[in-house]
């Protein structure tokens, strides 16, 4: 894959919160129109790689270079300009509290556009309807249920037709078939608009249905990356054991479980 | 005693950390007031919550205040053959000092604790990372209208105190003591002078500002307190907002007043 082709490129990222270091040496690329998964357990790493691709934290090492710009380099002013051609879906939506639904989808319309409150009202009717949501827009955020909730501020994030879609964690906590529904939602959203897609999830059915390609880390570090079917073939034990849901120590296993517990002391 | 030095000066440190990171989110908000667009409908709002809605509190706390005060003063200036001084004495006191620090204290009561508890909830729920993704400004969008608010809404509040108050005194000095009600009323005009009336309007744009800086900025860094999260969080930074508000406020009091009387 060319430097061209790839809509945002990752080199060499580290990332620590204080002194304590959870992202190491990461590499990976997102082509235009490719919907990559970041997979992991959780304190692998995920949501702190997505914090730093938005910009909403500064790595340690690095560069993400998004349409051939590095974000941690531009000033402020730029950073917001770049922002305007990314949506970001948030675990829990994240809609303001204060605003209806129907307020906080048209706000980045009314912040970042000269267009008429008329012009405004259709093009967040038409994405409330795309999310199934149109006859909640009058609602605030605290009446609606968690699957709504993801789908307004997904609802949001596309409002803008952004280049690239960031979603985190969009099976969590929602009942079967409301996390298919947004599965479905993220493969329409890529046919229809032709949009990249970064998702972080730990649902591994969610992941091997939508993904074009998986990331997987583990402990801040980027073990494998690849097809579907590749992740599905690696054997690399970790990978392994995240397919298989193998967990990381058997609590029932007395010997480790008091070899771990008295470790170090 | 190496681990207690050690211990201070930590805490010391993370003191001066607290107070530049305040300073600069003070600078960011003041520094976003001129930015486009502006919220107007944001900024009517929170006027209605920290202006409008405070009315009832201010207006019954004043009452009692001047009633009491009246009260007070009748017992002392009676001995001393005064009374007819009690309009002066009741708006003096109301208007130069316990005008704007009672009406503060009402207002963090009411607004500091909402305010903190609110912007603690919205960084909770990601609501700050969400208008930062959205390259919309929180400083701008949340802090500016309610900065401002607070700012148009004091004023107004510790005005009103100060009328209410008065005629608290009244009520209590001419239909409860007696006194003639042109009396109390001409010793007011006499006693107040236009740098009453500026002390009490610059105590309460200071105060405003106190104490919507510290409920925002408590709020704002919640993520940062140390051993707890989530609704215990919200309730710790909460409280600290309440006490650091009505503190930092009485701080400023004397010294604004030491410059002014």
């Amino acid at each position: 894959m060319s430097d061209s082709q790839a809509l945002i490129k990752v080199n060499n990222l580290s990332s620590a919160y204080g002194e304590r270091k959870v992202l190491f040496d990461i590499d990976l690329e997102v082509k235009q129109g490719e919907i990559l998964v970041v997979m992991g357990g959780s304190g692998s790493g995920k949501s702190t790689l997505l914090r730093n691709m938005l910009g909403l934290m500064m790595p340690s090492q690095g560069e993400i270079l998004f349409n051939g710009k590095d974000i941690c380099k531009v000033n402020q002013a730029e950073l917001a300009k770049l922002r305007q051609s990314m949506g970001v879906a948030f675990q829990g939506g994240a809609l303001l509290s204060s605003l209806s639904v129907g307020d906080n989808i048209k706000l980045p319309l009314r912040q970042h556009t000269d267009l008429d409150e008329k012009t405004i009202s259709i093009m967040a009717r038409l994405k409330l309807e795309l999310m199934n949501l149109a006859e909640y827009e009058d609602l605030m955020p605290s009446e609606l249920s968690g699957g709504m909730l993801k789908r307004a501020g997904l609802a949001r994030a596309v409002i803008m037709d952004p280049k690239i879609l960031f979603f985190d964690e969009p099976s969590a906590g929602l009942d079967p078939v409301t996390s298919v529904e947004l599965d479905q939602l993220i493969l329409d959203l890529r046919e229809a608009m032709n949009m990249t897609i970064i998702v972080v999830t730990h649902e591994l059915e969610s992941a091997f249905k939508i993904a074009d390609r998986i990331a997987v880390l583990f402990d801040g570090k980027l073990v494998t990356i690849g097809s579907v079917e590749h992740i599905k073939a690696c054997s690399d034990e970790r990978v392994v054991n995240l397919i298989n849901r193998k967990p990381r120590i058997n609590p029932l296993d007395a010997d480790k479980y008091l070899s771990r517990l008295t470790k170090g002391s | 005693m190496l681990a207690q030095i050690e211990r201070l000066g930590a805490t010391t440190i993370t003191r001066f950390e607290d107070l530049g990171r305040m300073g600069i989110f003070l600078s960011r908000v003041f520094s976003s007031i001129f930015s486009r667009p502006f919220g107007f409908r944001d900024l009517l709002k929170q006027i209605a919550f920290i202006g409008a809605s405070s009315m009832p509190i201010i207006l019954l706390s004043g009452l009692f205040t001047g009633m009491v005060l009246a009260l007070q003063f009748y017992a002392v200036m009676v001995d001393f053959g005064a009374v007819e001084l009690m309009g002066a004495a009741v708006s003096k006191s109301l208007v130069q000092e316990l005008g704007p620090v009672m009406t503060a204290l009402m207002v963090i009561a009411r607004v500091g604790s909402a305010t903190c508890a609110e912007i603690a909830i919205m960084r909770n729920e990601q609501q700050f990372d969400a208008l930062t993704c959205m390259a919309i400004s929180p400083y701008r969008f949340i802090m500016v209208p309610r900065l401002l608010a607070a700012i148009i809404s004091l004023p107004i509040l510790t005005s009103i105190y100060n009328l209410i108050g008065i005629f608290g005194g009244y009520l209590v000095g001419v239909y409860l003591k007696g006194l003639s009600g042109m009396a109390y009323m001409q010793t007011i005009e006499n006693s107040i002078t236009w740098s009453d009336l500026k002390m009490t309007f610059i105590k309460s744009i200071i105060f405003a500002v106190i104490l919507i800086w510290i409920a925002m900025a408590k709020g704002f860094f919640v993520h940062l307190e140390k051993g707890v999260s989530g609704a215990e969080a919200v309730g710790k930074v909460t409280t600290k907002a309440v006490v650091a508000s009505a503190i930092t406020m009485l701080f400023a009091d004397y010294i604004v007043s030491s410059f002014l009387i």
